[in-house]
């Protein structure tokens, strides 16, 4: 209440103090806004220039001697493979998670299962990777030779299967064990804040619990899921150590469970160490080409947001 | 349809606090019956013990018995699903769904029956509904327009509209107009008095006046202090409860004299 401290005693003229306290704001807020431009601004610089001279250089010079498009497009395509089967195992279960607490547990249980997912999130990425190399890849054998025997047709499950199980589809497993307390504490944020306003409208219908939900819980949290989604999806496609560890990296190939494809961020990371000259310019256009890739999700994340503004009750 | 309430003993709790003390009472199919009384005195909490969405609030129960039409609506293995489609409700703030059309608001609780209705007898509904609710008028150009464009007084409406095209055999409101403007409130009044043609409707309001002009039997509930239950006091025909009622506190509440 420092405003009315400061306030003149006789009656509150044009220049009021308050006045001071807005500007001293609204100076710090557009500060903060144009600090995140211009270090936005001053990474895409770097990286532009820093990569620059990949696309100028003589394309038999690039890595694999067929030019920076040869190069860069396997690791894109498994990049966006890891990432998208992690979403996809991900998504569902994580959304299914967050209605749990929200809507389903009683609330001794959900707060503690709310902790749970929360600390998943706390845990670093190397561990997730060590696990998933260690353990999860051996597990997986198994499973992956049965798919390979009994589903080998479908290009995707194609074998001879994996002997140590470290491919891409144990990499976007453990990409979606990483991203799932992302997009479950995310979403139940947004599940805890749907107006119990248009809940009890929905009851009142005669709407059982998954109805409800159905009615007036995830039109309303449609933003936010594709939001969390979306944070997931960034965490996915940047994923290194974990990637780097479980993989067993290659050559692009359609199926998901022999050793093979790569991501760009554990590309990058395996061979920065020892990168030098025109080999560094070409590791960091990989990193332009994956920062392209983020945008264009999010920009696209946000025009699915937007398409739906009119329903969404902001009005 | 209409159906008649009896209410016998009911007691409500919230956890070991009893907000409500034994309530005896008889609703009228097709009549109006209003609630009246200070704020904290549980007529909301009530009325929202006879279609079961108290259940709603952690810890809420209730001892006692609600009949409706005979059927104890808290016999062992009701399910509140039911209740509710067959005791529909209108809430103090409106609330039609943001994300739906006005076409699918009215809808919506007729779709969760799962009923496949073909396109015409959908369209056939609304309309009914949307009349019923005295909106037609208003929207039927903008049908596929959300509900949330309309003014407070239509997302009322729309929300009796809604309420209605289940066909319930109770409706009750819960200070239908304290949210909206003198105009909107006439149009919901206005509304009430047909509404009782076909339907029990059960009415809370904190505005006598309203009391007076829309219902036929009014309840006056009242506590004895904070942290008593809510009881009810007096329940009589309204024009008997405004101008000559038995009890004191009763003739104090509603000639302004409370507190």
């Amino acid at each position: 209440m420092s405003t009315t401290k400061l306030a003149p005693a006789k009656g509150a003229g044009p220049e009021r103090s308050g006045r001071i306290g807005d500007k001293v704001f609204s100076g710090a807020a557009l500060g903060a806004g144009a600090l995140i431009v211009t270090v936005l601004f001053a990474v895409a610089l770097f990286l532009i220039v820093q990569a620059l001279p990949t696309f100028t250089a003589n394309p038999a010079d690039i890595t694999g001697g067929e030019g920076f498009f040869a190069y860069i497009f396997p690791i894109v395509i498994g990049t966006l493979i890891a990432a998208t089967i992690a979403l996809l195992i991900a998504t569902p279960i994580g959304v299914a998670v967050a209605l749990f607490i929200s809507h389903y547990a009683p609330r001794s249980l959900a707060r503690g299962l709310g902790y749970v997912v929360d600390l998943l999130a706390a845990i670093p990425s190397v561990v997730y990777g060590a696990w998933g190399a260690s353990f999860l890849a051996s597990q997986l054998k198994g499973p992956y030779a049965w798919l390979a025997d009994n589903l080998g047709w479908i290009p995707i499950f194609g074998g001879p299967a994996s002997g140590t199980g470290k491919t891409i589809l144990t990499a976007g497993i453990v990409l979606a064990v990483m991203v799932l307390p992302i997009i479950a504490s995310l979403t139940r944020e947004i599940f805890l804040q749907a107006p119990m306003l248009h809940q009890e409208a929905a009851l009142a219908l005669g709407a059982t619990r998954w109805e409800m939900i159905r009615m007036a819980v995830l039109p309303f949290a449609r933003g936010g899921i594709i939001s969390a989604v979306m944070l997931g999806l960034g965490r996915a496609l940047g994923e290194t150590m974990a990637v780097a560890l479980v993989l067993s990296s290659g050559p692009l190939i359609a199926s998901l469970i022999r050793s093979g494809n790569q991501t760009i961020a554990a590309e990058i990371a395996l061979n920065f160490p020892e990168a030098f000259g025109l080999r560094m310019h070409e590791l960091i256009a990989a990193g332009l080409v994956l920062f392209v890739i983020t945008l264009a999700v999010n920009m696209v994340a946000r025009w699915i947001i937007n398409r739906h503004k009119e329903f969404s009750g902001a009005n | 349809m209409s159906k008649r309430i009896d209410v016998s003993d009911l007691n409500v709790y919230y956890g070991d606090f009893r907000a409500v003390e034994d309530v005896n009472i008889t609703l009228d199919p097709k009549s109006v019956t209003a609630f009246i009384g200070p704020s904290g005195c549980g007529k909301s909490t009530f009325l929202r013990t006879l279609n079961r969405m108290h259940e709603v609030i952690p810890g809420a129960r209730v001892e006692g018995k609600v009949l409706l039409d005979g059927d104890n609506l808290y016999a062992d293995g009701v399910d509140p699903v039911t209740v509710r489609s067959q005791i529909g409700m209108v809430f103090q703030r409106p609330n039609p769904f943001p994300t739906m059309s006005i076409r699918d608001n009215v809808l919506a609780g007729v779709k969760l029956n799962s009923r496949r209705m073909p396109r015409s007898d959908a369209d056939e509904l609304v309309e009914k509904s949307l009349r019923g609710a005295n909106l037609w008028n208003e929207v039927k150009d903008r049908l596929e327009k959300p509900g949330s464009g309309l003014s407070g007084g239509q997302q009322q409406r729309l929300c009796i509209a809604r309420a209605i095209a289940v066909s319930p055999d109770v409706i009750l409101m819960d200070e239908p107009c304290s949210a909206l403007d003198p105009i909107s409130t006439l149009a919901i009044e206005d509304l009430i008095n047909e509404l009782k043609d076909e339907y029990t409707v059960v009415i809370v309001t904190h505005n006598m006046q309203q009391a007076a002009r829309v219902s036929d039997k009014t309840a006056f509930f009242n506590i004895a202090g904070t942290g008593k239950p809510g009881k009810l006091i007096e329940f009589a025909e309204t024009a008997t409860i405004f101008n000559n009622p038995a009890e004191k506190s009763t003739e104090d509440y509603v000639s302004g004299r409370f507190g």
